[in-house]
């Protein structure tokens, strides 16, 4: 479309978005520093920040987010490129209906998929005798992870030239070293995009995780989940602007790092 | 490469983890506790048809009010330089990445009593409670779920052939018209995805409501939350009741784009 120098009710719309989208972060990144408990202004203070790293219940949850979430994603990266590339070569109603089957977790209300796990996990644990934790949660967090890789490998797979394995074949590549070389390397900027999203949901999960958790296990969300059951501590804003700052920079890091990719690409 | 044996472990991990599960549902919903064939649990689910329809009206607002305010953005965001454009994307990204959790509770902190917009409109002479009530449910669900509506949105949106405006503007077409029969029909697929993006979890989710809303403002989300842990039996005939309700809405919502594709 047509790029041109943004009118003013375009700048007044888009900062009035900005605003509904920033106020609520910005008012708790405010109380973060606050010396009192309310909303208060009782002068500035880093008690709370204290406070959070001195809460190992928070500590240990934000460990088990993040290992559940690099742990899932990877899992799900192997499992959906694999799943992906023999998907793409069926053809027609089996195709149609395993695609069908592997949209499943995305589409059915998050919910419905915790209670209907949690009724798997519960029955599997009386005759195997196990208990819900970690493991179970990762299972879960697997489950919605791998329908977005193979959602976002199946594209590259159409695009890719078939002749290329063949290709690498006729090189002298062995069929691994061939689909190692040539068919992964083809897939990655779609498996990279998986594990993303991927990474992205499993962080942000609380309603699966609540249901598959059991007694002991918990994540950041259902830890602050309880939290906010007793009160509000203001703990939770020393954690939400750390969270904030950190997911700031990570983002910043990427748009600089795509703007020189397209500046080298322009450049060519 | 040409295997169709890589499909196998998944083939399994869905069977066990995907459709197991889901037959479960169905058979605890239809069993009594000892397992005995039952339809009392429908009977106790209907005692929640308000809720249900509470909950559907909700997430009918929040679809709305999000398609009304996403629309416009991500029309102005196609036409900006692309670097503000990836700007803009990534602040409207930032606050999703922010936990589910910390999301309501910034909510809970603006909208509380002597919160700030309570303070503000206070000086202001105006007086009220902005939390506890239908209106503080539906802020919490826009802002949980407003990226999802402009993101695909954008996407089918900034793919549009600037040729074929073009080629309007050429035959005689003012702005209305190239957006009324260009660009709008154009960017139906990403108004139907982003539809069903926001009302899916908006209508089934929990929580938004316990936090922001009043007594009257339980979803059903809330309800299959509250009864699966003492009933389990009652919690999947509501969940399987919740399925086939989203599953109709998908079929609906395909549908439309289908018609829309052709025409």
């Amino acid at each position: 479309m047509t790029k041109q120098k943004s009118g003013v009710f375009t700048k007044v719309y888009i900062a009035l978005i900005m605003i509904f989208l920033y106020s609520p972060i910005a008012v708790m990144i405010f109380s973060s520093f606050n010396k009192g408990k309310t909303l208060v202004w009782k002068g500035f203070s880093l008690r709370w920040y204290g406070e959070l790293f001195k809460n190992k219940a928070i500590i240990s949850a934000l460990i088990n987010t993040l290992s559940i979430a690099v742990l899932a994603s990877l899992f799900a990266a192997i499992l959906g490129t694999a799943a992906a590339i023999g998907i793409n070569n069926f053809k027609g109603k089996k195709r149609a209906v395993i695609q069908n089957v592997s949209n499943i977790p995305i589409i059915s209300p998050d919910i419905v998929m915790g209670v209907s796990l949690m009724l798997l996990f519960a029955y599997l644990g009386n005759i195997f005798r196990f208990e819900m934790g970690y493991g179970t949660v990762l299972i879960s967090h697997i489950c919605f992870c791998v329908p977005f890789v193979v959602l976002n490998v199946i594209p590259r797979l159409k695009r890719m030239d078939p002749s290329l394995y063949d290709a690498a074949l006729d090189l002298g590549c062995n069929q691994w070293q061939a689909f190692f070389k040539v068919v992964i390397h083809e897939l990655m900027p779609g498996i990279v995009s998986g594990f993303l999203m991927s990474f992205t949901y499993s962080l942000d999960d609380f309603i699966i995780t609540h249901f598959t958790q059991g007694a002991k296990f918990q994540n950041l969300s259902t830890e602050i989940y309880s939290m906010l059951r007793r009160q509000i501590p203001p703990t939770i804003n020393a954690l939400s602007t750390l969270l904030f700052v950190a997911i700031m920079i990570i983002m910043i890091i990427i748009n600089i790092r795509d703007r020189h990719e397209e500046k080298v690409k322009n450049g060519k | 490469m040409k295997s169709r044996k890589l499909t196998i472990p998944y083939i399994i991990w869905m069977l066990v983890f995907t459709m197991i599960p889901i037959v479960m549902i169905g058979v605890t919903a239809f069993t009594d506790k000892n397992g005995a064939f039952t339809l009392s649990n429908f009977n106790n689910a209907l005692f929640y048809t308000n809720v249900f329809t509470k909950s559907l009206f909700i997430a009918f607002i929040s679809t709305l009010i999000c398609l009304v305010a996403a629309y416009p953005l991500a029309y102005m965001m196609t036409r900006m330089k692309k670097s503000t454009q990836n700007t803009v994307i990534m602040l409207i990204m930032i606050p999703m990445w922010m936990n589910f959790l910390l999301r309501i509770y910034a909510w809970i902190i603006l909208l509380q009593q002597n919160g700030p917009i309570d303070t503000a409109l206070s000086l202001l002479g105006i007086h009220g409670t902005y939390i506890g009530n239908t209106g503080a449910v539906i802020a919490g669900m826009v802002y949980e779920y407003l990226p999802f509506m402009v993101l695909p949105i954008y996407t089918v949106m900034s793919k549009i052939d600037n040729g074929l405006i073009e080629a309007a503007r050429d035959l005689g077409s003012n702005s209305t018209a190239v957006f009324r029969k260009v660009v709008f029909p154009l960017s139906v697929p990403g108004i139907i995805s982003g539809i069903t993006m926001v009302f899916v979890p908006s209508a089934s989710t929990f929580l938004v409501s316990q936090y922001l809303g009043g007594t009257d403002d339980i979803m059903i989300g809330d309800v299959i939350d509250k009864v699966f842990w003492t009933d389990q039996n009652t919690g999947s005939a509501i969940s399987l009741i919740l399925m086939v309700f989203i599953f109709i809405f998908l079929v609906i919502m395909n549908l439309f784009g289908d018609e829309e594709a052709i025409a």
